[in-house]
C-alpha cells in the first residue's frame, strides 16, 4: 500500500513538473539571450487549444499519429504567437514588461476564442511513451509508463544546458544577453539571435501548454493551465539562470502541486484545500526571497536582461 | 530605400496624443477583418462593441459602472509605471482590499451608516495597501522582481477569497453558494444621481482624476517618479531615494486598487461573492498604457476600455460572438499602443541607398 502510494504519488509528480519544466527551459534560453518575455501564460494557451484542435481534427485521418502533429502544432503556435512578441520588443523597441503582458493577455482571449467550439470534447490521451507491458511493476511504470512529453522536457534541459554551457552558439547568445552592444560590435547579430531565442521560448511555452490539454486532462477548458505560466517564470529565477537547478526547482514545485492535488482528493490535512492551492504561489515568493537576496548584486541574472536594443538608431 | 528609425530630442507631443486614437482605430477595423473571416457579421460586430453602449439609452451608464474601478485602479498604477516599478498585481490588491472592508462590516453589523461607510473605504485601501507591501519588502529588502511577486500574489489573494467566501464569511442562507452575507443597507453605497444607476465610484474617479494630475504635473513628487523611470542615475544624484519611490508607488497603487474593488463591493454587488474579482486589475494596466501615464489620458483610456467591456456583452447576444471577444480587443489596443510608442521616440527617415546603415556598421 505505502509503495503503491508513493509510486502514484511520484508519478504525479512527474506529470505536474513537465508542463513548467518545458516552459521554464524555453524562457531560460530566451532570458539568456537578454529577453524578459512575461507571456509565457498565454503561449501555453494557444499551445493547449492548438494541440487540441489539431488532434481532434487529425484523429480520423491519422490515427496514431495525431497527437504527435498535435504537439508539433502546439510548439509552432506558441512560437508564432511569441514573434508578435519580438517584432514590438526587438524590432520597434518596446518596453518587454508591458508587451509580455499584453501576449499574455492577448493568448488568454484567443485561446478562449478559438476554443469555445471545443469545449466539452474529449480525446484519447497521449500517455504512452513505450508498450504497456513494460510499465506494469511498480519500477517499470515510474521509468516507462508517462507520456513522451515528458522524455522531451527531461531531454530538453539537459541539451539547453550542453547548448548554452559546452557549444559556440550558446556562448554567443549569452554574450548577446550579457552585453549586446559589445556582441553587436563584434559583429553578431543581435536581434536575429533574439528573435531565435523568442521563437524557440514561445515552442516550449506552446508544448507545455499542449501537455494540459493533451495529456492531464485530454480536453479544452478556458484558462487551463491556471497560473502555471507564471510560475515557469518564478523558476527561472530560482534556478539563477541555469538549467540544473531549473530541472531540481521544477520538481519542487511539482511536489509542491502534487501535495495540493492529494489534499483536495484525500482531505488528509486539518488546513484547508486553499491554503494547498495557494502554496505553490506562497512558495515562489518566498524562493524569489532567498534567491534574490543571494544575489544582491544581480550578478546571476542576464546583464541585459529587459533591456531594449535599437542598433539603428 | 529603407526606412531608419532616428531618435528625436524630445518626445513628440503629436504623437503622444495620435498613437492612441490610432492603436483605437486600428483594432476596430482589424476586428472587423477578423470577424469577418470568422464568419461573423464583421462590421456589425464592431458597431455593437464600440458605438452601441454609446448610444443605446442606459448602456452608457453601464459604460460608466465599469469605467469606475477601470480608472481608480490605473490612476494608481500610472505612477509606478512612469517609475518603471510594475506592479501587475492590482487583482490582487482589488480582492484583498474588498475582503478587508467586508470583513469589518462583518464585525460591526449594527453600526450606523456614517461609521460603517468611511470605516470599510479606509479598511479598503488599508487592505490593498497590505497586499502590495509585501512585494515592497521584498522588493527593498530582499532585491526581489516586483513584477513576479505582485502577480504570484494574485494567486493567493484569490485563494483567500475563496476560502473566506466558503468557509467563515459563507452567507447562512445562500442556498450553499460560495458567497458573503449581503451588506446592509447602512453598508451600501447609495446611488448618487437619482433615477440613474451611476455608481458612486464614478463621481470618485472623477474627483481622483484631477487629484493625480495635480500630483503628477504640479508636484515635486510626481517629478521625482518621472525621472527615477527616465533616469534612475540622474534620479540618485539628484537625491530622489530609489527604496522610497518603491514603497511610494506600490502603496499607492495598491491603496487604489483596493479602493476600487471596496467601492465595487458596496456599491454594485451588496456582497463579495466568487465572481467578484473580474480583471478590472489586469485591465487596468493596459488602461494606464493607452492613456500614455497621463491622468486625464487614463480616464478617457478607462471609458473607452469600459466601452469594450460593456460592447462585448452586446456582441455576444446581438451578433452572437464569444466572450472573449472583449480581451482580445483590448490586448490587440495595447499592442498597438506598445508597438507605436517608437513613432514617440523616434522619427520614421525614409534613407536613399541602403549601404549608409551598414557603412556605419549596423547590421540589417
Amino acid at each position: 500500500m505505502t509503495l503503491e502510494f508513493l509510486i502514484d504519488a511520484l508519478v504525479t509528480v512527474i506529470g505536474v513538473t513537465t508542463p513548467i519544466l518545458l516552459a521554464a527551459t524555453g524562457e531560460l534560453v530566451v532570458e539568456k539571450s537578454g529577453v524578459l518575455n512575461l507571456g509565457v501564460e498565454g503561449m501555453m494557451l494557444i499551445g493547449a487549444v492548438t494541440g487540441f484542435a489539431v488532434t481532434l481534427t487529425c484523429g480520423d485521418s491519422l490515427g496514431d499519429f495525431a497527437p504527435w502533429f498535435g504537439v508539433i502544432a502546439a510548439g509552432v503556435a506558441g512560437a508564432a504567437s511569441s514573434m508578435l512578441f519580438a517584432v514590438l520588443v526587438l524590432t520597434l523597441g518596446s518596453n518587454q514588461v508591458a508587451t509580455g503582458l499584453a501576449l499574455a493577455i492577448f493568448g488568454i482571449g484567443l485561446s478562449s476564442l478559438v476554443g469555445a467550439s471545443y469545449v466539452g470534447m474529449v480525446i484519447a490521451p497521449f500517455n504512452q511513451a513505450f508498450p504497456a507491458w513494460l510499465a506494469e511493476d511498480p519500477i517499470g511504470r515510474v521509468a516507462f509508463g508517462h507520456s513522451p512529453l515528458v522524455y522531451f522536457a527531461l531531454i530538453m534541459v539537459i541539451a539547453a544546458g550542453w547548448f548554452l554551457n559546452r557549444t559556440r552558439a550558446g556562448l554567443i547568445l549569452r554574450a548577446v544577453g550579457e552585453n549586446d552592444i559589445s556582441a553587436h560590435s563584434i559583429g553578431y547579430p543581435v536581434l536575429a539571435i533574439r528573435y531565435a531565442a523568442i521563437a524557440f521560448g514561445g515552442a516550449m511555452a506552446g508544448i507545455g501548454g499542449s501537455y494540459f490539454s493533451m495529456v492531464i486532462t485530454p480536453m479544452w477548458a478556458e484558462q487551463m493551465t491556471a497560473g502555471r505560466g507564471w510560475i515557469a517564470l518564478a523558476l527561472v529565477v530560482f534556478s539563477s539562470w541555469r538549467p540544473g537547478r531549473l530541472l531540481v526547482g521544477a520538481y519542487f514545485f511539482g511536489i509542491l502541486m502534487t501535495l495540493e492535488l492529494y489534499a483536495k482528493a484525500s482531505g488528509f490535512s486539518c488546513l484547508p484545500s486553499q491554503f494547498w492551492a495557494a502554496m505553490p504561489y506562497i512558495m515562489a515568493v518566498a524562493v524569489l526571497a532567498v534567491m534574490s537576496a543571494r544575489d544582491v548584486a544581480g550578478s546571476e541574472a542576464p546583464a541585459c536582461l529587459g533591456r531594449p536594443f535599437m542598433p539603428n538608431s | 530605400m529603407r526606412i531608419r528609425f532616428e531618435k528625436r530630442l524630445a518626445p513628440s507631443r503629436f504623437m503622444l496624443v495620435a498613437t492612441p486614437v490610432a492603436s483605437v482605430v486600428l483594432t476596430m477595423l482589424l476586428g472587423a477583418i477578423i470577424f469577418q473571416l470568422l464568419g461573423f457579421d464583421g462590421p456589425d460586430a464592431i458597431w455593437q462593441t464600440f458605438v452601441t453602449p454609446i448610444v443605446a439609452p442606459y448602456k452608457w451608464q453601464d459604460v460608466l459602472t465599469k469605467a469606475a474601478p477601470l480608472i481608480i485602479i490605473a490612476l494608481g498604477l500610472l505612477l509606478g509605471n512612469q517609475a518603471k516599478i510594475w506592479n501587475i498585481g492590482a487583482e490582487g490588491q482589488y480582492v484583498i482590499g474588498a475582503l478587508t472592508g467586508a470583513g469589518l462590516a462583518f464585525a460591526m453589523p449594527g453600526a450606523p451608516a456614517f461609521v460603517a461607510i468611511p470605516v470599510m473605504i479606509a479598511g479598503g485601501i488599508f487592505g490593498g495597501m497590505v497586499w502590495a507591501g509585501m512585494p515592497a519588502v521584498l522588493r527593498t529588502r530582499f532585491h526581489v522582481s516586483e513584477v513576479l511577486s505582485t502577480l504570484m500574489l494574485v494567486y493567493v489573494a484569490m485563494q483567500v477569497l475563496n476560502y473566506l467566501i466558503g468557509g467563515p464569511w459563507k452567507d447562512p442562507n445562500g442556498h450553499n453558494f460560495p458567497q458573503t452575507p449581503p451588506f446592509t443597507a447602512a453598508q451600501t453605497l447609495p446611488h448618487v444621481i437619482p433615477g440613474t444607476v451611476i455608481p458612486p465610484g464614478f463621481l470618485v474617479a472623477i474627483a481622483l482624476t484631477l487629484v493625480f494630475w495635480v500630483l503628477t504635473a504640479r508636484s515635486v513628487y510626481g517629478f521625482s517618479v518621472r525621472t527615477v523611470g527616465v533616469a534612475p542615475s540622474a534620479a540618485r544624484y539628484g537625491g530622489f531615494d530609489a527604496s522610497r519611490t518603491v514603497w511610494s508607488t506600490l502603496m499607492i497603487s495598491g491603496g487604489m486598487a483596493g479602493l476600487a474593488g471596496i467601492l465595487e463591493s458596496m456599491s454594485q454587488l451588496g456582497q463579495i461573492n466568487l465572481g467578484f474579482p473580474s480583471g478590472y486589475g489586469f485591465t487596468a494596466i493596459i488602461v494606464s498604457f493607452l492613456g500614455r501615464l497621463h491622468p486625464l489620458g487614463v480616464f478617457l483610456a478607462g471609458l473607452i476600455l469600459a466601452v469594450t467591456y460593456v460592447g462585448g456583452q452586446v456582441a455576444q447576444t446581438v451578433v452572437h460572438v464569444p466572450e472573449a471577444t472583449a480581451g482580445i480587443f483590448q490586448a490587440t489596443m495595447l499592442f498597438f499602443i506598445l508597438a507605436s510608442d517608437i513613432l514617440v521616440r523616434y522619427r520614421l527617415r525614409l534613407v536613399r541607398g541602403a549601404r549608409r546603415a551598414a557603412a556605419a556598421g549596423a547590421p540589417a
